[in-house]
């Protein structure tokens, strides 16, 4: 991974030259099919978007809009079909899985609808599990969880595992799992989901408050109480990027 | 580092399983166990037989009796061997004889005091000891002067004098009565153990020429024990002494020998290699347990990736790697292995005890045995872990996250 090697201002570098240099994620074109028997899926159809650092992004659609597949191909779950993707400089649509995995663990924190996260480790443990598979020092992931979890809020539950914690508590422990690892965006895939409207103030007034404290934030959902929290909405119809406004503009 | 969170992760999900653990890893213990317990036998076994041809004394030949055959017949009685059978061995074969016993035997009452048993007299000449690859323990064997003399020594097996309720040293100058004609007893032979189905050391032994005259009343033997001297080839040897029996018994060309040459030596080496050939046979047996453990294993494992394919998918949305997500799952089938593995080689060593003890063989636990059967459960938890490991290696991440 000799691209790898270079720092984020070498990377930023080697992008298009109408790029703005502080963009954290660049699609052109991006297109992903699927075959499904015998008819082909075209579930995004040439979309370009671009995110620049700390910003708050929600990205929403009706179901089938292509949301859940460009979440993925944000995330480095998935490759495009056709179409580049860069995230922080680093050309994803060219990477193997294991590279993509290594990416994944640097470059993002995942926060998703389910929590998933494992029922049989504690929250410090879970916390600490991106840690592990980057390489850190036992002493030094416990401290760094240690800090995330105080940081959401959760320093007197860490030894707790996650069935003895509330829907709201998982979700802070899962918040600072994705922190855990200083990830350049904060992908959150329904993070309300399954949360009663309290928990969810609670979870987003947290997300604001990262946003705040300079976090990159891309939130993926389908309600528009939720959307407004964002400082700039995305919505996908068919494939492609309907509208792409800021919150504050859309309401004037 | 990566490595150690690896194995706890293994470990862990070992423990959070246990009942299941355990079942899974039954088959490897009982194939480990069975190897060693096998092995243990066939070691004891083979230990055994070589213990026996030591003890006979690895030149010895024996010439019994037997029933002739002509022409595919056999006749219905056997020709005894004599007394003069021996005398011409002794004068036409002599190079051929280091030392050589004639023995004739039969079971007599036997009183010592108040105490009575019935136990197997053998006449034979002071060289028994030599030929049979033996000692005297207590006091001395009679000597040449002793046997033409006709004199009622007698010399014990090592276990008569117990038998008698007597310690062997105290029973030298005794008396005992054989067929109520008292002998002295001059000395005990040393512990041989059984041989086959006898067991010299109850036997009781008196000059050859005291029992041909005073005891049996006449000279049929039993049994001619021979050895060879070191450097005689023992084919000649045994073609010698088949010429001038049957010149002795007047054999006539084209008939069939009524007398057997053995050497039990041979005999014991055909037992030997049938021992070997049965330890094989029950090696190869157990050998098909642990692979059929292997593949409960690897069944196991499958049962395990399906069930955690949503762990698998956090894992790889968090970072882990190919090499990561394999590693886990066939350390995992790694430690089922060697963890049974442990297990069965003590369940192989309380076996072989037991087997000892209760069966009375002999056994013996054999190092190799351990160490082959160890390598080799590690050698099934690598071969079946690693499909069930690449598999879940080979798991795509979304489709994985969205498993419930």
């Amino acid at each position: 991974m000799a691209r790898g090697m270079l720092d984020t201002a070498e990377r930023m570098a080697l992008l298009p030259g109408d790029v703005p240099r502080d963009a954290v994620i660049v699609t052109r074109n991006l297109h992903r099919e699927y075959v499904m028997g015998t008819e082909v899926v075209r579930a995004l159809n040439g979309v370009d978007i671009t995110i620049r650092r700390n910003e708050f992004v929600a990205i929403m659609g009706p179901s089938g809009s292509g949301k859940s597949t460009l979440m993925n191909m944000i995330g480095c779950l998935d490759t495009p079909s056709e179409g580049e993707y860069w995230l922080n400089g680093h050309r994803v649509s060219e990477l193997d899985d294991d590279d993509l995995a290594r990416i994944r663990n640097k470059e993002i924190g995942f926060v998703f609808q389910t929590f998933n996260l494992l029922p049989r480790a504690s929250a410090l443990a879970n916390v600490e599990l991106p840690l592990v598979y980057a390489g850190v020092g036992g002493r030094e992931r416990r401290e760094r969880a240690e800090t995330v979890l105080k940081q959401v809020g959760l320093g007197e539950r860490m030894h707790h595992r996650p069935n003895e914690l509330s829907g709201g508590q998982r979700q802070r422990v899962a918040v600072a799992r994705a922190l855990v690892n200083k990830p350049s965006i904060l992908l959150a895939d329904e993070p309300t989901g399954n949360l009663d409207s309290a928990t969810s103030v609670e979870i987003m007034d947290l997300f604001e408050t990262l946003h705040r404290e300079g976090q990159t934030i891309i939130l993926v959902t389908h309600e528009p109480d939720i959307a407004e929290h964002a400082k700039r909405q995305i919505i996908l119809r068919d494939g492609k990027v309907a509208s792409d406004g800021l919150t504050a503009e859309i309401h004037a | 580092m990566l490595i150690g969170e690896t194995f706890n992760v293994a470990f862990r999900s070992i423990r959070a399983n246990k009942l299941r653990a355990l079942l899974t890893m039954l088959g490897v213990i009982i194939g480990v166990g069975a190897v060693i317990t096998v092995v243990a036998m066939g070691t004891g076994a083979q230990r055994n037989v070589e213990n026996q041809i030591n003890a006979l004394g690895a030149n010895l030949i024996t010439i019994e009796p037997s029933r002739s055959r002509f022409g595919g017949v056999e006749s219905s009685s056997t020709v005894p061997m004599t007394i003069d059978d021996a005398v011409a061995l002794r004068r036409d074969a002599a190079e051929y004889i280091d030392a050589m016993a004639p023995e004739m035997e039969r079971r007599q009452q036997v009183e010592y005091g108040n105490q009575n048993i019935n136990a197997n007299v053998k006449g034979t000449t002071p060289e028994y000891p030599e030929a049979r690859n033996t000692r005297v323990e207590y006091g001395r064997m009679f000597t040449t002067g002793d046997d033409d003399s006709r004199q009622r020594y007698a010399v014990l097996g090592a276990n008569v004098p117990d038998n008698l309720g007597q310690n062997p040293a105290a029973m030298i100058g005794q008396t005992v009565t054989i067929r109520q004609i008292p002998f002295e007893v001059i000395g005990v032979m040393a512990s041989r153990g059984s041989i086959g189905w006898s067991n010299p050391d109850d036997e009781i032994y008196i000059p050859l020429t005291t029992a041909r005259f005073r005891v049996m009343g006449n000279d049929r033997l039993g049994q001619i024990s021979l050895t060879l001297p070191e450097g005689v080839n023992r084919n000649t040897a045994l073609i010698q002494f088949e010429r001038i029996m049957r010149r002795e018994h007047r054999i006539r060309p084209g008939e069939g020998n009524n007398f057997n040459l053995r050497s039990p030596t041979d005999y014991l080496a055909t037992a030997e290699e049938t021992s070997k050939t049965f330890s094989a046979l029950l090696l190869s047996i157990a050998a098909v347990s642990l692979v059929v453990g292997g593949i409960g294993i690897m069944n196991i494992m499958l049962v395990s990736v399906t069930e955690r394919t949503k762990e698998i998918g956090i894992r790889k949305a968090l970072g882990a790697t190919r090499i990561v997500i394999m590693s886990q799952f066939l350390i995992e089938a790694l430690m089922l292995c060697l963890v049974g593995g442990v297990i069965g080689i003590g369940f192989g060593v309380v076996a072989s005890n037991l087997v000892s003890k209760n069966l009375g063989w002999s056994t013996e636990i054999s190092p190799t045995a351990v160490a082959v059967a160890f390598g080799f459960s590690a050698l099934v938890g690598l071969f079946f872990g690693l499909w069930p490991a690449r598999r879940a290696a080979s798991l795509d991440p979304i489709q994985s996250l969205r498993y419930e």
